[in-house]
Parts: C-alpha cells; sequence; structure tokens
C-alpha cells in the first residue's frame, strides 16, 4: 500500500511525526523516534532516486484529484537528488544532535526542537517534491517558520535578534515570491508547473510575465542569500545552535538554489530568461561578486562559525554560477555542488559544533592546540576544509572540475581562472583555524580536553568519508547530476520547439481560455 | 485618467505594499516592523483578491438563471496566504517578548549597543 503512495512519504512522515514528538515528551524518546522517521524518509527518498534515475518521473495526484485542477507531486532526477542530500544530512544531523543540544539548548526545550526540525524537514521535501507553484510558496513557509524556531532556540541571547533579522528577510522573500506567482496566475490561468510551462510562452513578451520572473528571482534570492540578498546569513548562522546551523547550511540554502532551477528552467524557459531576460550576466556578476567578497570576509572573521558561515555565502556563489553558465555541464556543476556542499559544510559545521561542545567557545582562540586533544574531531576538520578548498580526491575537487570545464566549454577564460583564485582564499581561511589546531599551544587553562562522545563523532565520519568516497568514485553523483540537468535542459528547450512550431493557433487557443478564466477587475 | 481609474485596485495594493515595505525597513521599534510586514502582506492578498474577480460575475455559488461566476480559486489561495501570514505574525511577535525579557527594550538601535559593548 505505501509503495504507490511512495512519492508523497518524504512529506507526510515527518509532518505527522512531528506533533507525536511533542506528545511523547522526553528528550531521549523524541530523538529517537525524530531520527527513525528521517531515517525512514532518507531510505524512501533513496528509493525514489534509484526508481528516477534512468529519466522517469514519478507523479501522484494529491487527494486524487488529477494535475492540472490538483495539486500534483512530480518527482524527476533533479528533485530526487536533492532530496536524498537533504534527507541523509538530516538524519546524520538528528544523530548528532542528541548530544550536542545537551549543552547548547535548555532541557525543556530539547522535544520543541526536535518538533521544528521535523516540520522543517517536511516543508524542505514539500518544495522540493511539489510540482505546483502555490504549494511550493506554502512548503516555503511550513519549512521558515520552522526555522526562525530553530534558530531562537540557543541560550546566547543574539540569537533572538537574528532570528527576529531572519525572520523580517525571510517573509519579505517568501512574499515576494508569492506576489510573482500570482502575476503568472493572472496572465495564464494556472498553478501547476508543467501547465504554466506550456503556457507560459505565449506571453513571452508580457510585461505582467516578466515583473512575475523579477519577483520571483528576488524572492528567492533571499531565501538563498545570494550576495546582496545575504544579510540575514551570517547572523543567523552564527547564533543558532550548532546541529541547527550544521543542518541549515547544508540543506536549506541548497533547497532554494534548486527553486531558482526549478523555476528559470522549467516553468520560464531558459531561452526566455537568459537571452531575452539576460539574467545570466546579472546571475554571473552577483555569484563572482558573492565568491570574493564572502570568501574575503570569512577571512577576516574571529569567529569559526561566522567564518564558515560567509565560506557558504562564497559557495553558494559557485552554485549560482554554474547556472549563470547557460550549458548542461554548468547546470550539471551547480547540481553536484548542491549534495557536495552539503557533505562539507555538514562536516564542518559538526566539527565546530564539537568543539563548542568541549569548550564553550568557537572563537579562533579555542581553537589553539585542539589537534592534539580532539585529534578526531580537527582531522574531520581540516578533511572537510581540504575539499571546500577543491583539493583532489575529495568531492570539492569534482565540484570545481566540473565548474571549471564548464566555464571552458564556453571559452570564459576569465571565470575559470576566477573559481580557482576563490580556491585560493578558501585556503586562506580554512587554513587559519588549521593552523591554530596544529601549530600553535592551547591557551590556559585548557590542559585536559577531552575528544567529544562517539555519538557525535560518529555522523561527522560518515559525511568526511562520505566526502573521500563520492570524491574518487563519482558515478553515483555525476549521473545524477547530468540526467538532471539534461531532463531540465530538455523540458526547456522541448515545450519552447512545441510553442514555436504551433504559435499562432496555440497561443490564441490559450488566450481564449484565459479570458473565461481570469479576468481582472477593470 | 482612465489609466488611473481602470486599475485603481492596483493603486491601492501599490500602496499599501510600499507603504509596508518602508515601515519594514525605517521602523527601530520591532513591533512596528512586524505591523509593516502585516501591511505589506495584507496588499498582496488585496492584490489576489482583485484578480479573481470577474466583471459583472456573481459570488460562485450555483444559483438558477446565473451563468457569469466570479473565480473562486484566488481566495482560497489567499486563504492559505493569510494563515501564514498571521503564524509569521504570532512567531514574529513571540520573539519580541523574548528579547524584550534579554535586553529589557524592543528598540533596535538599544539592543544593538547592548550587544557592542560586550
Amino acid at each position: 500500500m505505501l509503495e504507490q503512495h511512495l512519492a508523497v512519504l518524504p512529506i507526510i512522515l515527518p509532518l505527522i511525526a512531528a506533533p507525536i514528538v511533542l506528545i511523547l515528551g522526553r528528550s531521549i524518546l523524541s530523538w529517537g523516534f525524530a531520527t527513525f522517521i528521517s531515517g525512514w524518509a532518507c531510505l524512501v527518498s533513496w528509493q525514489l532516486l534509484t526508481a528516477t534515475l534512468s529519466g522517469g518521473v514519478i507523479s501522484y495526484a494529491v487527494g486524487g484529484w488529477p494535475p492540472p485542477w490538483g495539486i500534483e507531486m512530480r518527482v524527476d532526477t533533479a528533485n530526487a537528488f536533492v532530496l536524498l542530500a537533504v534527507s541523509f544530512i538530516s538524519t546524520l544531523v538528528l544523530l548528532f544532535s542528541k548530544e550536542s543540544i545537551k549543552k547548547e539548548i535548555d532541557e525543556s526545550q530539547h522535544t520543541l526542537f526536535y518538533t521544528a526540525y521535523l516540520l522543517c524537514l517536511a516543508g524542505l521535501s514539500g518544495i522540493l517534491i511539489t510540482g505546483d507553484a502555490f504549494n511550493l510558496f506554502v512548503f516555503l513557509e511550513i519549512s521558515s517558520l520552522a526555522t526562525y524556531t530553530l534558530v531562537s532556540l540557543a541560550r546566547d541571547r543574539q540569537c533572538l535578534t537574528a532570528a527576529f533579522r531572519y525572520l523580517v528577510m525571510g517573509t519579505i522573500g517568501a512574499t515576494f515570491i508569492l506576489i510573482g506567482v500570482g502575476m503568472l496566475y493572472m496572465k495564464t490561468g494556472t498553478l501547476n508547473m508543467l501547465d504554466l510551462a506550456e503556457r507560459i510562452h505565449a506571453y513571452d513578451s508580457s510585461r505582467t510575465i516578466n515583473t512575475g520572473l523579477a519577483f520571483i528571482m528576488v524572492g528567492v534570492g533571499i531565501k538563498l542569500a545570494l550576495f546582496p540578498l545575504h544579510a540575514w546569513l551570517p547572523a543567523a548562522y552564527t547564533h543558532a545552535p550548532s546541529a541547527v546551523t550544521a543542518f541549515l547550511a547544508s540543506t536549506a540554502t541548497k533547497v532554494a538554489v534548486y527553486v531558482m532551477i526549478r523555476f528559470i528552467f522549467t516553468i520560464f524557459g531558459a531561452e526566455h530568461v537568459f537571452e531575452n531576460m539576460g539574467m545570466d550576466l546579472i546571475l554571473m556578476v552577483l555569484a563572482v561578486v558573492a565568491i570574493f567578497k564572502c570568501s574575503y570576509m570569512a577571512a577576516v572573521q574571529s569567529n569559526v562559525k561566522t567564518v564558515l558561515a560567509y565560506s557558504s555565502l562564497a559557495q553558494i556563489g559557485y552554485m549560482i554560477l554554474g547556472v549563470s553558465l547557460v550549458s548542461v555541464t554548468g547546470l550539471m556543476a551547480s547540481m553536484i555542488h548542491i549534495f557536495n556542499h552539503a557533505l562539507m559544510k555538514g562536516a564542518l559545521f559538526m566539527a565546530v559544533g564539537a568543539v563548542f561542545y568541549r569548550l564553550g567557545s568557537v572563537d579562533i582562540k579555542a581553537f589553539r592546540g585542539l589537534g592534539k586533544q580532539m585529534p578526531l574531531t580537527m582531522a574531520a576538520f581540516t578533511i572537510s576544509g581540504l575539499s571546500i578548498i577543491g583539493v583532489p580526491l575529495t568531492v570539492g575537487f569534482i565540484s570545481k572540475w566540473y565548474l571549471v570545464t564548464a566555464a571552458l566549454e564556453q571559452n570564459h577564460w576569465v571565470i575559470a581562472a576566477l573559481v580557482l583564485a576563490g580556491s585560493l582564499l578558501a585556503i586562506v581561511y580554512i587554513g587559519r583555524v588549521i593552523e591554530a589546531a596544529y601549530f600553535q599551544e592551547p591557551e590556559n587553562g585548557q590542559a585536559n580536553v577531552k575528544e567529544v562522545p562517539w555519538t557525535m563523532l560518529l555522523p561527522m565520519w560518515v559525511l568526511v568519508i562520505a566526502n573521500i568516497y563520492f570524491g574518487v568514485d563519482t558515478s553515483l553523483t555525476t549521473e545524477a547530476a547530468k540526467n538532471a540537468s539534461e531532463i531540465l535542459f530538455q523540458n526547456s528547450t522541448e515545450i519552447s520547439a512545441l510553442v514555436d512550431s504551433l504559435h499562432g493557433p496555440a497561443s490564441q487557443m490559450i488566450n481564449e481560455a484565459n479570458v473565461l478564466s481570469v479576468e481582472v477587475a477593470q | 485618467m482612465n489609466f488611473i481609474l481602470d486599475y485603481y485596485n492596483y493603486w491601492i495594493v501599490v500602496f499599501l505594499m510600499m507603504t509596508g515595505f518602508y515601515i519594514v525597513i525605517s521602523a527601530n521599534n520591532l513591533v512596528k516592523k512586524i505591523v509593516g510586514l502585516n501591511v505589506f502582506q495584507t496588499s498582496v492578498f488585496m492584490l489576489y483578491i482583485s484578480m479573481g474577480k470577474v466583471s459583472g460575475g456573481t459570488a460562485p455559488i450555483l444559483v438558477e438563471g446565473v451563468t457569469l461566476y466570479s473565480n473562486p480559486l484566488p481566495h482560497v489561495l489567499i486563504l492559505t496566504a493569510i494563515v501564514v501570514g498571521v503564524a509569521t505574525t504570532a512567531v514574529g511577535l513571540s520573539l519580541i517578548v523574548r528579547i524584550k525579557r534579554a535586553y529589557g527594550t524592543v528598540e533596535e538601535n538599544e539592543f544593538k549597543n547592548q550587544d557592542d559593548a560586550i
């Protein structure tokens, strides 16, 4: 029975489990149950990915209402791939959080933490799976509201102002997306993504559609923290509990990148967005500025969590750069980097969380001499740090390799050089921490710091090993990313070709249909 | 002149949206920021609601002798968005309560000063 509902399970499981966790009450019980549910969701995502890897699509009509009218859940390689990354990281972070939150969140709020966490997971899976533009907004808000709560759970009072700031920025972003979707509905009379894609081409030069595109791009830009709209991110990541930061940094912004890719390639069509509207140049400039400005900011911070937050912003720059290259290889580089960056940043933030667990501080001074005292944690930090830099045999190298290949394919020599120069900056900010850990003497009074419990080390090292494994055996990630980007590109070119061939009569028919369904008050 | 009169619903939406946006950006008091955010969201609700109106159409309830109905879908959609707006306001206000407890103020410049002093 569950087989036929496989496509909605990643949303339904955490959504139903969240209130149950609240009823369970005790910290250890809710932890076990939440981890079990997240692991199950991860298993389901794996099944979905294997089912769609060869190009298949799973379409699920919610409540039995057929797609253009009802809400459709639509799983293809692209979202199954990101979904696997999200649920995999989520499970590991839950394992990690058992010990970690003891030091960072009040005992009475542990159950609330797991409830909000599961709601956030349900929202993120929903954004990925849904095939309906308005439904996407609803899931976006479910995950965002849960995120604001999670950020505000830390003991440090600055997390409250960070969460408030995030709430204001996030709500403006989500409302922008809502306006954009409304404008699309005004013209086309539909909310189903595929239906939208088919109809939207008749209105390529319509001002309403283009304004909608602008609103959606800015709204998603806030959510994914694209360079000039990133102000909320560093404070939120710095002051949130470590487990929350590890989860958000490796999933939430990645899901927003996926939303941007979905809107550009599936709904608006790459040709229109890039050639008629010139978004490729805008995105490329912003991405390059993000890489350099944020890597520089990362290099001058003293709080290691802030360093990694700025590093995340720079990495988002790489993902957007891949999108802006407008090629299958470029998009593939972005998709791979979404997955790979989740592995690296998850491990890095867990290592920093482990340091906070023992020392109660994540200032760079606290890292002095830790190489000897917490060898396993610092080794994990070093390996995933090398991965961020892009050293061969790690996943970071694979991402950079495809990105540089994509840039060279189109003779963008300067972009390729800039990507490599960005890696040099990564050496600086990761190197500072490694230098402090291995080549400096510890501060007075922290002579006997012990390694953290194994429940924290295990998920950290699973991610580190994944960092190396997927850096050597790239068959799964490249195949999934390649199929995903081919599907996305095919979608957008196929539909525009279809519309071009039928241009006259088809668009007229659509026009007539719309006059009936949507007429604006005059 | 017709340009203004024909699209008066949009002018209301644009005016409300910019008012709300300005309050969010300029207000120093966090409660006022939330009020601004609400005005901003309400403008979008208005946009959706006026979008569904068909000129001359009546409420979408089956009645004999009526063939032209307004489009109910945007109205239903915006019900969901209103719920989301209420939830956001609730989370925002509860954060403000905790900020007041932790800092003793809800004025942005005052708690920024306190953080900088550390």
